[in-house]
C-alpha cells in the first residue's frame, strides 16, 4: 500500500525516537483491541530495559486475561494459581534476593480470590513489586462482577447494576494495603492518555526501585478499561473510565517512601 | 528555517483498529484506513503532513505497533 504522507527519508536509525521495546516478544498480543493490558506490559518492559535488569527479572502472571503475559514479556516468567501470585513471588524473592520479582494481577485475581495473599504479602513487607490492573470486572471469563465493580455498574452477574445493599461495596484494596507498614510505595495510575502512560512508567520504575531499598512492597494499581466486558468501544470505554472509575479510584500517589500522602 | 518534522510507521498487520491513537495526536494526523488488514481490522494511517514525531500515539497504542521518527529539517 502506498502511504500518502510517508517520509521514508526520515526513517533512519539516528532519527528514531520511539519503537516497541525488544523486551516484548515479537508476536501479536492476545488482548482485545484497545485493552490497557498491552500498554502496561510495554511500560513495564521499558522499565526493565532502562534499568538493565532483563536477565535478573522474574515475573509471575495471574489467572485472568493476562495469564498469557508469560508469552509476551521477554523475561523469566511463572504462572501462579488464581490469586496466588504474591505467595509465589514471596518464595522466589526470598530464595533469590538478588532478582527483581514482580506480580502482574487483575482485580479478580488480586482483590477477590487472592485477597488473603495480597494483604499478607503486603503486611509481611515482602520486597517485590505488585502490578494491579483494575478494570472493575472479570474480563477473561466474560465480564462478571468483581469486588471493584462500581455501584450501579452492569455486569453479566449483576445485569441490573451492582446493588451495594446485596452485593457489597466496591473494594479499594489499594487504599487498604497502603495502611499496612509493609508497603513502601503505593500509587494509582492509568494508561489511556500519553501523559498518563508517562506517569505510569515513572511509577513502575519507582516501584521496581523499591527492591533496591529492601523496605517493602512497591504497589502500582493501573485503572484500565475492559471495553469488551463493559460492552463499549475502546474510545468510549476510556471516556467512561474517566467519568465513572476515576471518581471512585482517584489517580495519584497514596504512599511514598513509606509515608501516606493521601 | 529549521523545523521539526516527524513520521510514523504503523505495523499494519498488528494494528487492531482500536482508534485510541487518534485522539492522542495533537495534530490530527491519524485516521483509520478504508481497507482492512488480513485480520479484518481497519488500521491507523496518516492523513496529513503535520506530524512532529511527539510519540503520543506510539505511547498510548495498546499493541505497540507505532514506530516514530523525528528530525530537524530546513525549509
Ligand atoms: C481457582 C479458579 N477459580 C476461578 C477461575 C475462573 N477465572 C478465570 S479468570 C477469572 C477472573 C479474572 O478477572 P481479573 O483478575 O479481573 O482479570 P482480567 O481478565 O479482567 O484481566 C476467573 C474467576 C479459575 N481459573 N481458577
Ligand atoms: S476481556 Fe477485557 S481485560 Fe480481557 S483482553 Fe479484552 S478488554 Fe482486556
Ligand atoms: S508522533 Fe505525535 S504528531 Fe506524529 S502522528 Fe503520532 S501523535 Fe501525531
Ligand atoms: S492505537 Fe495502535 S492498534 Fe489502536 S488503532 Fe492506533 S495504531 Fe492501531
Amino acid at each position: 500500500m502506498e502511504e500518502k504522507f510517508a517520509h521514508p527519508e526520515l526513517r533512519t536509525p539516528e532519527n528514531l525516537v520511539y519503537k516497541r521495546t525488544d523486551f516484548l516478544v515479537d508476536r501479536p498480543l492476545s488482548y482485545c483491541p484497545g485493552c490497557g493490558h498491552g500498554v502496561v506490559h510495554r511500560m513495564l518492559m521499558e522499565v526493565v530495559e532502562d534499568k538493565g535488569i532483563g536477565s535478573i527479572t522474574i515475573g509471575i502472571s495471574p489467572v485472568g486475561c493476562s495469564v498469557l503475559a508469560y508469552d509476551f514479556l521477554n523475561v523469566d516468567m511463572l504462572g501462579a494459581a488464581h490469586g496466588r501470585a504474591p505467595a509465589l513471588a514471596t518464595a522466589i524473592k526470598r530464595l533469590w534476593p538478588n532478582r527483581y520479582v514482580f506480580t502482574y494481577q487483575g482485580d479478580g485475581d488480586l482483590a477477590a480470590i487472592g485477597t488473603a495473599e495480597t494483604i499478607h504479602a503486603c503486611n509481611r513487607g515482602e520486597n517485590f513489586t505488585i502490578i494491579f490492573i483494575n478494570n472493575g470486572i472479570y474480563g477473561m471469563t466474560g465480564g462478571q462482577m468483581a469486588p471493584t465493580t462500581l455501584p450501579g455498574m452492569r455486569t453479566s452477574t449483576c445485569p441490573y447494576g451492582r446493588d451495594v445493599g446485596i452485593m457489597g461495596h466496591p473494594m479499594k484494596i489499594t487504599e487498604l494495603i497502603a495502611q499496612l507498614p509493609g508497603t513502601y510505595y503505593v500509587t494509582r495510575q492509568a494508561v489511556h492518555t500519553p501523559a498518563a502512560v508517562r506517569k505510569t512508567k515513572k511509577a513502575l520504575r519507582k516501584a521496581i526501585d523499591c527492591q533496591d531499598l529492601g523496605k517493602g512492597i512497591g504497589f502500582v494499581e493501573v485503572v484500565s478499561n475492559c471495553n469488551s466486558g463493559w460492552k463499549m468501544t475502546p474510545v468510549q470505554a476510556n471516556q467512561w473510565m474517566e467519568e465513572h472509575m476515576f471518581p471512585k479510584y482517584p489517580l495519584g500517589d497514596i504512599k511514598v517512601d513509606g509515608e501516606l500522602v493521601k | 528555517m529549521a523545523k521539526i518534522k516527524g513520521d510514523i510507521v504503523v505495523n499494519i498487520e498488528r494494528c487492531k483498529g482500536c482508534e485510541v491513537c487518534i485522539a492522542s495526536c495533537p495534530f490530527s494526523t491519524i485516521s483509520m484506513s478504508e481497507e482492512v488488514n488480513s485480520k479484518g481490522y481497519h488500521f491507523a494511517i496518516k492523513v496529513n503532513d503535520d506530524c512532529t514525531g511527539c510519540s503520543n500515539c506510539a505511547l498510548v497504542c495498546p499493541d505497540g505497533v507505532i514506530t516514530v521518527y523525528r528530525a530537524k529539517v530546513t525549509v
